[in-house]
């Protein structure tokens, strides 16, 4: 298992104080990569996730530039980036 | 120690809270807090003076916020708040209440999730999932929501809740069974000769008058409604009010035979205040008669509407009465109703309105 860099939306992180736009897991797949951003920000992982579990519908993961979902897997030094959809009113 | 009253306003992008001292004369507004999520409650535990903020968020779910210095600052959880894998997740936290040490939460889809830790962690209340009419269950136009939540204050184990459109249901030992209580209340948009069922009414708003007994109230989509035996027989009280449709009511902190109602003219005219002016419609006598409250309200061109939660009193004496609008105005009344001031314009839609008197 290797590490991957995840780049979080800046909302995410006006959430979650002390969180930071860039940080680095060890993750085999998005869904374990959620696991460990919730184990560091207790609460990250239900704003990114529901409880299907799916990735929320307004809410982009995505590896090395290709949209994701929980299943999919990470390679070593993957660039993931978890994008708020345009969405509101 | 001076008496500080906070109004507390949900809102489609965030939380405000105008305050003022006792006099209620002069007004101060600060927000939006919650990072202006969508809100769509907001309560003042008297107990524990701890604001909590109930909503949704399209990006990233369901939340309860948590203030523990009166705004100042907010933490957010929904630890707990979710329902099994598999099933259609909780999408909005639509009303919240607090008694008796805890915080209960209604949710879209309808369902009741509690608290025992201030909001921190919640744990489902599956007792109305399992009631046998769940699967007929059919939303309203907001969704399938649990919006009106009514713990009994003298009883842990009474709670009424209202449902859009499911109608009013009661249980008695603390959420594991779970009754019907529609009785008398019309659904109108059933077929000729149905209209009386025992569930699938759409209840807009529930309230309980103080005093210790089981009197109920309720805004009906096709109605209003009085229930002295904690809603087992409803009777109708809409004779004397402009219009059979509305949201909102708030009881008066003391006087169980006050009510107050703001009727909109009607569910498929534009759903506004009738004719385009503002008035409260208040009652001293459970419902007997009714009185417009106008005094300085706008008495043209208002093409709002008040939404469920939107209407709440203040404990003072005399009660204060607070309603806020579509439109995202607060109206305010420092006399039980018989004048009015808008105390905030140009906020977004107002969802709901509460109120919180504390001593600082």
């Amino acid at each position: 298992m290797g590490c991957v860099v995840v780049t979080l939306s800046p909302l995410l992180v006006d959430l979650f104080p002390g969180s930071t736009r860039q940080v680095d897991v060890e993750a085999a797949t998005v869904g374990a990569m959620i696991l460990a951003l919730d184990q560091r920000w207790p609460g990250m992982g239900d704003r990114i996730t529901d409880s299907r579990p799916a990735i929320r519908k307004h809410i982009n993961v995505f590896v090395d530039g290709d949209r994701a979902r929980l299943d999919t897997p990470l390679s070593p030094g993957a660039k993931v980036y978890i994008i708020t959809a345009i969405s509101g009113g | 120690m001076p008496t500080q009253i906070l109004v507390l306003i949900g809102t489609k992008k965030g939380v405000f809270i105008a305050r003022s001292d006792e006099e209620r004369r002069h007004w101060e507004l600060s927000g939006p807090f919650c990072e202006t999520w969508p809100i769509q409650h907001v309560i003042g535990d008297r107990a524990s003076g701890i604001i909590y903020g109930a909503g949704g968020n399209e990006w990233f779910g369901p939340a309860v916020w948590k203030s523990t210095d009166l705004g100042r600052t907010w933490t957010h959880s929904s630890a707990g708040l979710a329902y099994k894998e598999g099933e259609e997740p909780v999408k909005s936290v639509w009303s919240l209440a607090a008694q008796h040490d805890r915080l209960y939460a209604g949710v879209e889809p309808a369902g009741l999730f509690v608290s025992d830790d201030g909001g921190d962690n919640w744990s489902h209340v599956e007792g109305l999932q399992h009631h046998p009419t769940r699967s007929e269950w059919n939303p309203g136009g907001a969704g399938l929501i649990l919006h009106s939540l009514v713990p009994d204050p003298e009883d842990p184990q009474k709670i009424w809740i209202g449902i859009s459109s499911a109608g009013v249901f009661y249980t008695g030992d603390g959420g594991q069974t779970w009754e019907p209580r529609n009785r008398g209340t019309r659904a109108d948009y059933m077929p000729e000769g149905q209209n009386y069922p025992e569930f699938g009414q759409c209840v807009h708003c529930l309230v309980k008058a103080p005093g210790g007994e089981d009197l109920l109230y309720q805004q009906n989509h096709c109605g209003m409604y009085r229930s002295a035996d904690g809603g087992q027989t409803w009777q109708s009280i809409e004779a004397g009010l402009p219009s059979s449709f509305g949201f909102p009511a708030a009881t008066h902190p003391r006087d169980p035979s006050t009510l107050y109602l703001l009727p909109l003219n009607g569910d498929i005219r534009g759903r506004y205040v009738p004719d385009a002016k503002a008035a409260v419609w208040r009652t001293r006598d459970g419902g007997e008669t009714w009185q417009d409250l106008r005094n300085g309200l706008p008495q043209e061109n208002a093409f709002f509407g008040v939404l469920r939660q939107a209407m709440a009193t203040d404990r003072l004496d005399r009660a204060g009465v607070y309603f806020g609008t579509s439109g995202g105005a607060l109206f305010a009344s420092r006399d039980e109703g018989d004048n009015w001031a808008c105390i905030a314009q140009h906020l977004p839609s107002i969802s709901s309105v509460e109120t919180m008197v504390v001593q600082q």
